[in-house]
């Protein structure tokens, strides 16, 4: 070679080793890393987006399930209820509803989420999670591990509105409406807030699920929704007594129309109720969906077959009155029970209500208006019993052993003792129920009166309490 | 001028008011009242309680007529109306003093 080829040729080489040694050195820096930490790295991502997975599901369905329950009391109860008053005291019913999606929003946001379900003690919370301090996005694992806990907040929220809502039933057309305000604020704090606890709550005397001392099976609350307002209704009636006029005067419904929508309206919502109290979006989710459409429907066959055969007719009412006397009594049952138990549940409510409804109110005289308690509070009743014998582990692995092996859940299924428990469950509610109830009555009655006066029962709620009227039709233009 | 009230059953009411059209009366106020005569009403059944619900439905023609027009008029409410069963309504006449039309103070039978 020449002396110029071996400078070409040395030139070369070296460019050539330069372009291998910067391959080698990024080799070595990790841009191309080795097998065995990459693998652990993308197990723990695909961990973590499986778990986000599954968060995203079960809030999807938990925030869907809390609006439909907002729906059943706006509107759903407002029309069912405002449907079957007469047409003076439509706005004013409706109201009662309006009232407390506002009131009630306030107080559980300041503190009566906190009393209902803040660490406290068996009976009660405590202020723990005052104006929702320590309830943000991270879950809270005692109650629904996979949803921030301010999903499970608004949830529960909409149970504490329609709740006291149902009471309204009972004294329709004739409370006075800042009564009623006051009423709802105290009962919600002193009725509801320490019934929801104890069922639902951490520590709480009746929860099957964190270790109760007496394990209440009750999915979405026929103890603590249904049968605390139901009685709290009866209570409420025997005290403010009948309205002006009953039962010699007839007062049949201003327009079944409405409560025909209404009682639609509450079905459907009723899925977020039950279904959405699995507090995920699962098989427990589904089961639960299928016991209450079951058992509403059959509860419509159930009260309307006997219309049928007493009256010789069936009536549109009996008919939604009977879905909604089914959606009730499977209401604690519904995460517990297989579909054809949930069919049965929802034939023997459909009913037995009717029979609260038709005969026993009759022959009692009392003027439980619209019928609170002969459906929420027996219908309520009559599904937290049934429940404990209907109740399957199969549905719902809910006792286990120390040893984590499933324990039988309801009376068929093996465990006797459950009815005993449910019995106590009811019990506590029909008691915090009459005492709380007739205590507050007591207090409004006395500071401010509950019952408007005679005059402006007969104007009617819309226009004494309120200033307005429902319908100007008649009105010229 | 004779004033005729007839409370006849609803379903009648087409069939009243194009007998009348067809014998030359113009002018007529339909109203939906309740009432009875001998007809019985009906029951109802609300939450196990009975109602007996005897104010029923019905409707009432009014008008004002010309007296050559009266007997007319009468013929041909009692033929549409006619069912022949307890509930077919009543026909009433009376004396009225004076009409007047509001848009140009005509009175008399001319205000009919």
């Amino acid at each position: 070679m020449s002396m110029r080829e071996r400078l070409i040729a040395a030139a070369v080489t070296a460019v050539l080793i330069l372009m291998f040694a910067q391959v080698v050195c990024a080799q070595a820096s990790g841009v191309n890393p080795s097998p065995s930490t990459d693998t652990a790295a993308r197990l723990a991502k695909l961990e973590q987006q499986t778990a986000e997975a599954k968060s995203s599901a079960d809030n999807a369905w938990m925030l869907t399930s809390a609006a439909l329950v907002l729906m059943m009391t706006g509107p759903g109860l407002a029309l069912f209820y405002s449907g079957l008053v007469r047409k003076k005291n439509v706005l004013g019913t409706m109201m009662q509803s309006f009232a407390l999606m506002a009131v009630i929003t306030v107080l559980w946001g300041l503190f009566s989420y906190s009393l209902a379900f803040g660490s406290g003690n068996s009976f009660i919370g405590s202020f723990h999670n005052l104006f929702l301090n320590g309830v943000g996005s991270a879950p809270d694992p005692d109650y629904a591990g996979t949803i921030p806990a301010q999903t499970f907040m608004v949830y529960q929220l909409m149970f504490a509105i329609i709740t006291p809502g149902l009471i309204a039933g009972a004294f329709a057309e004739r409370m006075k409406f800042s009564a009623m305000l006051v009423f709802m604020v105290l009962w919600s704090i002193i009725v509801y807030d320490p019934m929801a606890h104890m069922v639902w709550g951490k520590g709480g005397l009746l929860n099957a699920s964190l270790g109760g001392r007496f394990p209440t099976l009750d999915f979405a609350g026929g103890t603590v929704v249904h049968v605390t307002s139901g009685v709290s209704a009866l209570v409420c009636a025997l005290y403010l007594g009948k309205r002006v006029g009953y039962p010699k005067q007839s007062m049949p419904p201003h327009s079944v129309v409405l409560s025909f929508i209404g009682a639609c309206l509450l079905w459907v919502g009723w899925f977020g109720f039950n279904a959405g109290s699995a507090l995920a979006s699962g098989s427990l989710a589904t089961s639960a969906f299928v016991a209450t459409h079951f058992a509403a429907a059959a509860a419509a066959l159930g009260w309307a077959g006997a219309e049928w055969i007493r009256n010789g007719k069936p009536s549109v009412l009996g008919g939604i009155s009977g879905s909604v006397a089914g959606l009730v009594a499977i209401t604690p049952a519904a995460g517990f029970v297989k579909p054809m138990p949930a069919l049965l549940i929802g034939l023997i409510a459909g009913v037995f209500c009717y029979w609260m409804v038709a005969t026993v109110k009759a022959k009692f005289g009392y003027d439980d208006s619209l019928d609170a308690f002969g459906v929420h509070g027996a219908g309520g009743t009559l599904g937290a019993l049934l429940t404990g014998i209907f109740a399957v582990s199969a549905v719902n692995p809910i006792f286990k052993d120390a040893q984590a092996n499933t324990l039988a859940s309801g009376v068929f299924e093996g465990n006797a003792h459950q009815l005993l428990n449910q019995a106590i469950g009811v019990a506590i509610a029909w008691g915090i129920a009459i005492v709380g109830t007739l205590a507050i009555l007591k207090v409004v009655d006395l500071t401010i009166g509950l019952r408007v006066s005679e005059e402006e029962e007969l104007q009617g709620l819309d226009l004494s309490q309120h200033g307005e009227e429902g319908y100007y039709w008649e009105t010229p233009a | 001028m004779t004033k005729v009230e007839a409370v006849i059953q609803n379903s009648k009411l087409d069939a009243v008011k194009t007998a009348l059209q067809e014998i030359g009366v113009e002018g007529m106020t339909v109203l939906e009242v309740r009432g009875h005569g001998r007809q019985k009403g009906h029951t109802e059944v609300y939450r196990g309680r009975e109602y007996s619900v005897d104010l029923i439905p019905k409707t009432k023609l009014e008008m004002v007529l010309a007296d050559a027009l009266v007997e007319k008029a009468v013929q041909a409410i009692l033929g549409a109306a006619r069912t022949g069963k307890i509930g077919d309504g009543k026909i009433f006449l009376s004396r009225v003093d004076e009409a007047i039309r509001i848009r140009n103070d005509e009175r008399g039978e001319g205000a009919l």
